[in-house]
């Protein structure tokens, strides 16, 4: 049976994927911000997850203002890197799993969630910055990647009780997959930032400080906040952390806030990140798992 | 039942910010498909190429062909340009969010990156117009942006020009 084990949240300014495409990472100012996701890659590398499911939102890069889809779930085999005007970033294409994904959207879809199904989907910073700073920078991603786009860009977002809900119903379909998977849930964008008309530069430390003790002091009440409050304390643009709201609502009430990074600017953005873990089994494994055979597959029960 | 109709949205109460609704997408349809063209090399090179005439093609009105020629990116925002759609302009100059948050402003880029690198603008004083979230209140610390600054700031002097 699958499961997720634990949830990461981060920024996904462009900058910081401009940084690593053109090597200034040892720069003082980006080394600054990269020092700050070493701890997470060991992280990474130790949990080893078979699956990671991101929430992200795309940047006028798949989805124009042509078709707006508010929650739209990638169930392709890949996903190669776009063009966004610089010419695709030079990161390995993203694999999928397409039978998890379809299990999800089918699940997620019986349970009240409409989500917008794509099979073909270019994917930009939004997704690959946090790849680059969970992974670092591999030929290949070590393990398949589920990308979520949720519309962030043309007001109204979704709401972040309905981000959390949405978390709720990826975690009962993933429990309710027959292989035995352990998944990790990304959820991406923020902290306070504006980057568009003459407030651009807003920064609000204070509220992502505030942001990131809620995730696991209470989060169903951090998901209730409405929008303006997000607009008028953290940015216009700091409206993408309602897309952070999935991952948490896709963990258990209670978790482990095991790690946690703050640091301001890069570029136009305060840079948040966070790792929690749900409590009930220790997310790191033994590095012989992945051999384990596969067992419990005859006993699993539907969620 | 009682329900003001065209009551003026609460978030057109924040300064300096125009939120991409569903009016001003419609409104921007054409300036933000033109920069959605921008994505291809090739639509790049006929832009520049000839900027008036290759926007004829996206039926856009003389206020929105103007914003574009001035690369008054404010104004671009004002009439339903979105700023992840604007940026792909930007970058045809070759520019970054960076550079454009900067104009948006109307600071210096040395200037702007100056305010980002001691903690970005405060919030205080940023959150309305009407001035009805600025009172002070009781979680609003009097100096928040220099203790950010003086946390985040202080290992890199040196920034270098990014993208």
């Amino acid at each position: 049976m699958a499961k997720i084990i634990a949830g990461l949240a981060s920024s996904h300014v462009p900058a910081i994927g401009a940084a690593i495409d053109n090597k200034q990472t040892e720069d003082p100012y980006w080394k600054r911000v990269f020092s700050g996701f070493e701890h997470t890659k060991k992280w990474m590398a130790e949990t080893n997850p078979d699956v990671v499911i991101a929430i992200y939102n795309d940047h006028a890069s798949a989805f124009s203002v042509e078709l707006i889809p508010t929650f739209a779930i990638g169930c392709a085999a890949e996903f190669p890197p776009a063009d966004e005007g610089w010419g695709p970033r030079p990161v390995p294409v993203v694999k999928g799993h397409p039978e998890l994904a379809s299990h999800i959207a089918t699940s997620a879809i019986l349970d009240g969630f409409d989500l917008t199904i794509v099979n073909k989907m270019e994917v930009d910073h939004g997704l690959t910055v946090p790849l680059n700073l969970a992974f670092g920078s591999p030929t290949a991603w070590p393990c398949p990647v589920i990308p979520i786009a949720v519309n962030v860009v043309q007001y109204p977002p979704p709401t972040g009780k309905r981000c959390f809900d949405l978390g709720r119903a990826i975690r009962k379909a993933v429990a309710s997959y027959p292989d035995d998977l352990r998944v990790v849930v990304f959820g991406t964008g923020g902290m306070s930032h504006q980057i568009s008309g003459p407030r651009a530069g807003l920064i609000n430390s204070k509220f992502d400080k505030a942001f990131l003790d809620g995730l696991t002091k209470d989060p169903k009440k951090l998901a209730a906040m409405p929008h303006l409050e997000y607009m008028r304390e953290a940015g216009a643009e700091g409206i993408e952390l309602v897309m952070w709201h999935v991952m948490r609502g896709a963990l258990d009430d209670k978790v482990k806030e095991v790690y946690r990074f703050y640091t301001v600017p890069a570029s136009n953005t305060a840079v948040g990140h966070i790792i929690l873990e749900n409590v009930g089994k220790p997310a790191k494994k033994a590095a012989a798992k992945k051999s384990a055979p596969k067992k419990a597959k005859g006993l699993r029960k539907a969620a | 039942m009682a329900q003001a109709k065209s009551k003026p949205e609460e978030y057109e109460d924040i300064p300096g910010t125009f939120v991409f609704n569903a009016e001003r997408s419609r409104q921007g349809y054409g300036i933000n498909m033109f920069c959605m063209s921008l994505m291809k090399d090739e639509n790049r090179k006929s832009f520049r190429a000839n900027e008036a005439e290759y926007l004829k093609k996206f039926n856009l009105t003389p206020q929105q062909t103007e914003a574009v020629l001035k690369r008054d990116y404010n104004r671009m925002l004002e009439l339903g340009g979105n700023i992840y759609f604007t940026a792909k302009l930007g970058a045809t100059d070759g520019h970054s969010f960076r550079h454009l948050a900067a104009e948006m402003t109307g600071s210096t880029q040395e200037d702007y990156a100056k305010m980002m690198l001691e903690g970005g603008r405060s919030v205080e004083g940023n959150r309305s117009r009407s001035g009805k979230y600025d009172k002070p209140a009781k979680k609003a610390p009097a100096k928040p942006k220099a203790k950010v600054a003086a946390k985040s700031a202080k290992k890199s002097k040196s920034s270098k020009k990014r993208k």
